[in-house]
C-alpha cells in the first residue's frame, strides 16, 4: 500500500470510491446469483426482487461517476491516483453492465415458468453461473488488494466459462431439434447462458482494469477465447 | 408603482434567503474606492461558519481588497473607502463604535510571505495573547503556546527549540507558525491572502491539510491564485472579476459545472 496523502481528504474521497465500488461488487454478484436461483427453481417473488435491485445498482453507478468527476476537478489526481479513478469509473459501468445481465436473466423466469426448465440443463446453467459468479468474486477481492498476478490469473480462466457455454449451446441446440415445442424455453435459456456468459467477460475486463490500475499497462496478449458457439452453426445442417 | 412593489418584494426574498442561511460573515452592498478608482462593486455574500470559503479570479479582481475589508486592514490606507455594510454575528464591524485592535483579534489574517517577528518561536506565538491579556500566568501562556502550535501542526517539529529564532525556520514552518500566532489569540475567523504562494509543494499540502484541519474550529476565508488550491481545500468558492462578485457556489458544482460563463472560462484557462 502506497503511504497516505498529505490531504487527508484526499484519501477519504479514494476510500469512498473504493468502498462503493465493493458495495456494487458485492450487489452485482448476489443479484445474478439470484436471478439464476429463480430460473431453475421457478420462482418469480426472487425474479422479481432481482427486476426491482437494479435500480439501486444504476444509482450506485451514478454516485460513483458523480464523486469521480469531483475527485477529478477537486484533487488533480497524477499517477496512480489518476488511474485509479479513471479505473473506477470503467469497473462501476462493468458492474453496472452485471446487473443488467442479472436483471434480463430474471426477466425470463416468467416467460419459461409454464414449461420449467429440464433438469439436465438447469444443472448446466447453475454450473455456468457458478463459474462466472467465482470469477467475479474473486476479481472484487483483487480489486480490494490490488494483487497483479491474481488479476492476470482471473483473465486467463475465462476460458473455462465460454467452454461450458460452447456446451450449453450444443445442449440447446440439440433440444430444439428433437422436439419444436422446445424453442421457445430454449431460446430464452439461450439468452441466460449467453447472459451468464458475459458476467465472466465483465469480470475479465474488471481483471484488466486492475492490472492497468497498478501497472499503468494494459496485460499483454489477446485473452483466452474459447467460445465457439458462433461455429455451431455448420452442426444444426 | 409597480416597480416599487417588485423592488420590495426582492427585497424580502433576498434578505429571507440570506436569514435561512447560518452564516458568520454577510456582505451588504459592498463599494471600496481607492481615491477615484471603483475597485469593488456591490459585493453581497454570506460567509458560512466553520468552513472554508475560497475567493478566486485574475489579478486586480478584488478578491484581496474585498478579503482586507473583512477585518479592517484598508482603513490604514487612506485613498480607501468602503461602503455598505459587513457584519461579522450580525454586528457591523464598519460600526465607529468597534474598536479595529480587537476586530483583528477575532479575525486573524495570514499573509502570502511569511513574516514571523524576529524573536524566538515562543515569542512569536506569545506576544498576541500576551498584548490582549489573555494569559494571567506564566503557565497558562505555555499552555496557549503549545495548543496553538499543535492547532498549527508544528508542534512536533519546534517542541524542542521554542526559543530558537522564529527566522531559522524553513518557509513552509514560518507560515505554518504565522497560522500558529493567529490562532492563539483565539479568534473565530481567519483570513489568508495567498498563504502558500512562497511555498513549495509539500509545505503547500501541509498547510492545506491544515486549513482542513482548522474548520473544524474556524471560519476560513483564503485567497488563491491557484484555483486547484481552491478546489482543493475549500467547501463554497467565489469568482471575482472586475470588482464583481461573477459566482459563489458550492466548490464541487463550481469546479465541475459552474453557473457563470465566466467562471467557466476561467477556471478553464480560456480567458480572454
Amino acid at each position: 500500500m502506497s503511504p497516505s496523502h498529505i490531504l487527508s481528504a484526499y484519501d477519504e474521497d479514494l476510500k469512498y470510491l473504493n468502498r462503493r465500488i465493493s458495495e456494487m461488487g458485492g450487489l452485482a454478484e448476489q443479484m445474478c446469483g439470484d436471478a439464476v436461483r429463480a430460473l431453475v427453481n421457478s420462482d418469480s417473488a426472487l425474479a422479481q426482487k432481482v427486476i426491482s435491485d437494479d435500480v439501486i445498482l444504476d444509482n450506485a453507478e451514478r454516485e460513483i461517476q458523480e464523486k469521480a468527476i469531483v475527485t477529478i476537478a477537486r484533487r488533480q489526481p497524477v499517477a496512480g491516483d489518476l488511474r485509479e479513478i479513471i479505473g473506477v469509473l470503467r469497473i462501476a459501468s462493468d458492474l453496472e453492465r452485471v446487473g443488467d445481465l442479472g436483471k434480463n436473466t430474471a426477466k425470463r423466469v416468467i416467460a419459461v415458468q409454464g414449461t420449467g426448465v429440464p433438469r439436465k440443463l438447469a444443472r448446466g446453467l447453475e454450473h455456468l453461473s457458478d463459474l462466472a459468479l467465482v470469477q467475479l468474486k474473486e476479481v472484487l477481492d483483487v480489486f480490494s488488494n490490488r494483487s497483479v498476478q491474481k488479476a492476470e490469473a482471473i483473465r486467463l480462466r475465462d476460458e473455462e466459462i465460454d467452454a461450458m457455454y460452447t456446451s450449453l449451446f450444443r445442449e440447446l441446440l440439440t433440444y430444439m431439434m428433437e422436439d419444436p415445442r422446445n424453442i421457445t424455453t430454449c431460446t430464452h435459456l439461450l439468452f441466460c447462458a449467453k447472459n451468464i456468459e458475459r458476467i465472466g467477460d465483465h469480470a475479465t475486463n474488471i481483471a484488466e482494469t486492475i492490472y492497468y490500475i497498478a501497472t499503468g499497462a494494459a496485460p499483454e496478449g489477446e485473452r483466452p477465447k474459447d467460445d465457439t458457439s458462433n461455429m455451431l452453426g455448420a452442426v444444426a445442417e | 408603482m409597480m416597480n416599487n412593489i417588485s423592488t420590495t418584494m426582492n427585497t424580502t426574498t433576498t434578505t429571507k434567503a440570506a436569514a435561512m442561511i447560518d452564516s458568520k460573515i454577510s456582505a451588504r452592498n459592498v463599494q471600496v474606492f481607492y481615491g477615484e478608482k471603483h475597485a469593488i462593486r456591490d459585493v453581497n455574500i454570506e460567509i458560512r461558519p466553520r468552513s472554508v470559503t475560497a475567493f478566486i479570479g485574475p489579478s486586480g479582481c478584488g478578491k484581496s481588497t474585498f478579503l482586507r475589508c473583512i477585518n479592517r486592514m484598508n482603513d490604514t490606507i487612506d485613498s480607501c473607502r468602503v461602503e455598505g455594510n459587513i457584519l461579522i454575528d450580525n454586528e457591523n464591524i464598519y460600526d465607529p463604535k468597534v474598536d479595529p485592535v480587537q476586530l483583528r483579534a477575532k479575525v486573524g489574517m495570514v499573509f502570502q510571505k511569511p513574516n514571523p517577528f524576529p524573536k524566538s518561536i515562543y515569542e512569536n506565538v506569545a506576544y498576541g495573547p500576551r498584548i490582549h491579556g489573555l494569559a494571567r500566568k506564566k503557565s497558562d501562556l505555555d499552555d496557549i503556546v503549545a495548543s496553538a502550535l499543535q492547532k498549527a501542526g508544528l508542534w512536533n517539529e519546534v517542541k524542542d527549540r521554542l526559543q530558537e529564532s522564529g527566522t531559522g525556520l524553513s518557509g513552509g514552518q514560518q507560515q505554518r507558525l504565522c497560522i500558529a500566532r493567529a490562532v492563539a489569540v483565539s479568534p473565530e475567523i481567519i483570513l489568508m491572502d495567498e498563504p502558500c504562494s512562497a511555498l513549495d509543494p509539500i509545505a503547500t499540502a501541509k498547510v492545506e491539510e491544515l486549513i482542513h484541519e482548522l474548520r473544524t474550529n474556524f471560519t476560513i476565508v483564503i485567497v488563491t491564485h491557484s484555483m486547484q488550491q481552491a478546489a482543493r481545500v475549500s467547501q463554497r468558492t467565489a469568482m471575482f472579476h472586475l470588482g464583481l462578485l461573477v459566482e459563489e457556489n458550492d466548490t464541487d458544482k463550481m469546479f465541475t459545472n459552474p453557473d457563470d460563463q465566466r467562471t467557466q472560462d476561467y477556471i478553464m484557462g480560456r480567458f480572454g
